[in-house]
């Protein structure tokens, strides 16, 4: 398969490196043509406000939402997750906007408050998960259409609407690859 | 299944915040409406200050932290990472920025250095610390004092940036020294870098810094940005470069998108176009040894 990451700003080369590791081509996307051919599209993690403003600058905002709408898988990690979704709390920055959540970002607070915890994570079986947590966002609300697959101290950090699949956590910052396996499957399945 | 204790302050979760950072820009600011222009322009994360390296350097004295006033109402407008400087070797300082919540602290040679002797053990903090470093050596007793993060220690405050150059050169050298090594030269070369052997396997293994690398010193166009990534740092940190020049917005914006098309002549020279004038700025040889910062630190 070839999975286009999106390569404006954040931690690209760790999504890359886990593709790679899986068998796949990882493609960087910076700017509209790279975009022709992709089968599935990760929007990493980094700052979602700067990713926003040069998904504008780069004309990628619209044809990336297009893609979207018609079907290319995209899955979102931390800002990907902000990103995605359609309503920020407090905020008026660009975004893509194709799932029905609401997201609160920095959620778990300041750096010094960042964790990582091992916990079950139902539909990846029953070996526990590591999950890192980097001045994270959650979901606060999920509209009808969006699967909630993971809550940690009852808010939403990972889910799932059609072909769209975010974390609050960074899958790409360990060694555990199940949740890119589960994102290439429906990339495979579409 | 029962969900295990969380853990804050590892290893991973301070060099993964660096890790988020990468292909960003970070940008010295020493008010709020400094800050708002750095986050609209697209920084990935700002640098709280009293004064910008350029002043530091022209007005001379003791530079310390911060006074938390700035850095709180810093931290109050903008929602991307707040940095902020702490002395070498200066614990308490460091303690103090750890306990007003700043999301990286930077061991700073530009402040006047605490300690001429030993740099502050960041493993003891659970806020992620950057170093500078001007070869592999130095890079790897700060990773092993607890850093999560390196930079170039550039001229800060000259708006030359050759002594960031030198240094990427410098600790690009030493690792493919250190690829290119059989095993059995590793402890042979550790020695003559000053590093920690386990360190330096490491680099071995993995073909690169264990921790992400920006560039830092002497950036002062987009230009000079985008060479600094072509050089293979992970991003860019400008201090001086963009509030001491004309139009700062436009600057800022410029450097950002230069960090992301480093390799687009194209891009470069449509967003170089019309910036105003750059900070006057001040030739490194024509500096006598003692007023380098880079000289600071060991």
């Amino acid at each position: 398969m070839k999975i286009g990451v999106l390569a404006l700003q954040g931690a690209v080369s760790e999504h890359c490196k886990v593709l790679n590791k899986l068998g796949h081509e990882a493609i960087n996307i910076v700017s509209q043509h790279d975009l022709f051919g992709i089968d599935g599209l990760i929007i990493p993690g980094g700052e979602s406000s700067t990713i926003g403003n040069l998904l504008v600058r780069y004309c990628l905002l619209n044809p990336i939402i297009e893609l979207g709408q018609n079907g290319l898988p995209i899955f979102g990690t931390c800002a990907g997750l902000i990103l995605l979704s359609k309503y920020i709390e407090k905020s008026n920055q660009h975004r893509l906007g194709l799932m029905d959540t609401h997201v609160i970002r920095n959620a778990f607070g300041r750096q010094f408050s960042c964790f990582e915890v091992n916990m079950p994570i139902p539909i990846l079986g029953s070996i526990p998960y590591n999950t890192v947590f980097i001045r994270a966002p959650y979901i606060d609300k999920v509209h009808e259409g969006v699967s909630v697959l993971l809550s940690y101290e009852n808010k939403v950090i990972f889910a799932e609407q059609n072909n769209f699949l975010v974390t609050a956590f960074h899958p790409e910052l360990t060694d555990d690859m199940r949740i890119h396996e589960y994102f290439i499957q429906k990339v495979v399945s579409r | 299944m029962e969900i295990m204790g969380k853990s804050t302050g590892t290893s991973t979760v301070k060099r993964g915040l660096a890790k988020m950072l990468k292909g960003g820009v970070i940008m010295d600011v020493v008010n709020s409406e400094q800050a708002k222009i750095a986050e609209e322009s697209g920084a990935v994360a700002v640098m709280a200050l009293e004064r910008v390296p350029y002043d530091i350097r022209h007005q001379g004295g003791v530079a310390r932290m911060s006074d938390p006033e700035i850095i709180i109402n810093i931290q109050q407008v903008v929602s991307i990472p707040v940095m902020a400087k702490a002395r070498i070797g200066h614990i308490t300082e460091a303690r103090i920025l750890e306990a007003l919540n700043v999301d990286f602290i930077d061991e700073s040679e530009v402040l006047t250095p605490a300690d001429e002797i030993y740099h502050i053990l960041k493993n003891d903090f659970k806020v992620p610390f950057v170093c500078g470093a001007c070869n592999l050596g130095e890079a790897l007793r700060r990773i092993g004092e607890g850093a999560s993060m390196i930079r170039t220690k550039g001229e800060a405050g000259t708006g030359d940036i050759v002594e960031a150059v030198r240094h990427i050169r410098k600790v690009n050298e030493d690792i493919l020294r250190v690829i290119n090594a059989t095993y059995m030269e590793l402890m042979t070369i550790a020695k003559e870098l000053g590093a920690p052997y386990e360190l330096v396997l490491q680099v071995k293994k993995l073909g690169h810094l264990p921790v992400v690398n920006f560039a830092a010193g002497g950036v002062a166009t987009p230009a000079d940005a985008a060479l600094m990534m072509e050089l293979g740092c992970d991003g860019v940190f400008v201090g001086s470069g963009i509030f001491k020049s004309d139009n700062p917005l436009k600057r800022a914006k410029a450097i950002v998108e230069a960090v992301v098309h480093y390799k687009d002549g194209f891009v470069l020279a449509e967003i170089s176009k019309g910036l105003g004038v750059a900070m006057k700025g001040q030739s490194i040889a024509e500096m006598n040894d003692e007023v380098r910062l880079a000289k600071r630190g060991w």
